[in-house]
């Protein structure tokens, strides 16, 4: 048995919690901040271009 | 009164709808987390032969449930798109892709969490695994394929192609525990009932719903980036108050 095997049966609520749950909600932090930052450059984007157009 | 349901087949239409919808997907999913992780963490009993790490479930099975349906979803879109050639079916389908993804690999991931001390083993070449891992990998190549071609619409219809053969491997995954041999354990919960303590039902579909309204607001939340870009030398764009500001 190694060290992770002896730890996940002494904690297994928490081997359950950090692996699983907080995995799966930092996972879903992390898409959610992707999706925001991606708005905020399409945006930009799209400001840039009008800001050309109306230049032209 | 009857709904005109064609009018928000529209990006423009659609565009506006959605944001209206997100935070209510938002806050629900988020309130559904709270009670499903209380149900699942500190109301459901231990079991009796798992201990406590089958509550890697509430949120394993549906992660697996959304990454095989969402897939369907995606290729329905897809479909959609390719069928009646309709913008917004395939920036739908674009938007899916990712977060269908990310289920198939957080079920990926806490399957094998749950594998190393029930199968003492993080990973074994089952068919149910094996055939998850595949979904993971359509996934990843149906984005793939749609960055690869600089032209929208193409892109749409290759990677619409995918999407729908691949769309074979949903039933695979789901019906792999009865067609092979498999290590992986059966469905629990059946038609004909189920042998789980009722707070271990609630906490998974309290999970299960959390994780529908969670892929429910940021698909919507995806898809109206998509749209902006693709619609971007649109006039309906140039004045939304966001664009002007």
């Amino acid at each position: 048995m190694t060290g992770l095997d002896i730890w996940m049966r002494e904690n297994p609520l928490t081997y359950v919690w950090l692996g699983s749950y907080a995995f799966a909600l930092l996972i879903f932090v992390v898409e959610l901040v992707l999706v925001r930052h991606k708005r905020k450059l399409t945006l930009e984007q799209i400001r840039l271009l009008r800001e050309a157009g109306e230049e032209d | 009164m009857a709904i005109n349901w064609f009018k928000y087949s529209a990006p423009s239409t659609f565009y506006a709808l959605a944001g209206k919808l997100i935070p209510w997907f938002a806050i629900s999913a988020a309130m559904l987390f709270a009670v499903g992780l209380y149900i699942g963490f500190f109301v459901a009993p231990v079991d009796y032969q798992q201990g406590e790490f089958y509550r890697i479930i509430f949120i394993h099975v549906p992660a697996s449930i959304l990454s095989m349906f969402l897939y369907l979803v995606m290729a329905g879109y897809a479909a959609l798109g390719l069928i009646f050639n309709t913008r917004l079916s395939a920036m739908m389908a674009t938007a899916i892709a990712p977060t269908g993804a990310l289920f198939a690999f957080i079920s990926l991931w806490t399957g094998a969490l749950w594998g190393k001390p029930m199968w003492g083993a993080w990973w074994v070449w089952d068919a149910r695994l094996t055939s998850e891992l595949i979904l993971l990998f359509l996934y990843l190549g149906y984005m793939a394929l749609h960055s690869s071609i600089d032209d929208p619409r193409r892109a749409d219809r290759a990677s619409a192609l995918l999407a729908i053969v691949g769309s074979v491997n949903v039933p695979i995954i789901y019906f792999s525990v009865k067609w092979w041999n498999t290590l992986h354990q059966g469905s629990t919960i059946k038609f004909s009932g189920t042998s789980m303590h009722v707070a271990m039902q609630q906490a998974m579909f309290i999970m299960l719903a959390a994780c529908w309204l969670y892929a429910i607001a940021i698909v919507l939340a995806r898809v109206r980036s998509v749209i902006l870009e693709r619609e971007r030398q649109t006039k309906w764009v140039a004045e939304l108050p966001e664009v002007r500001a």
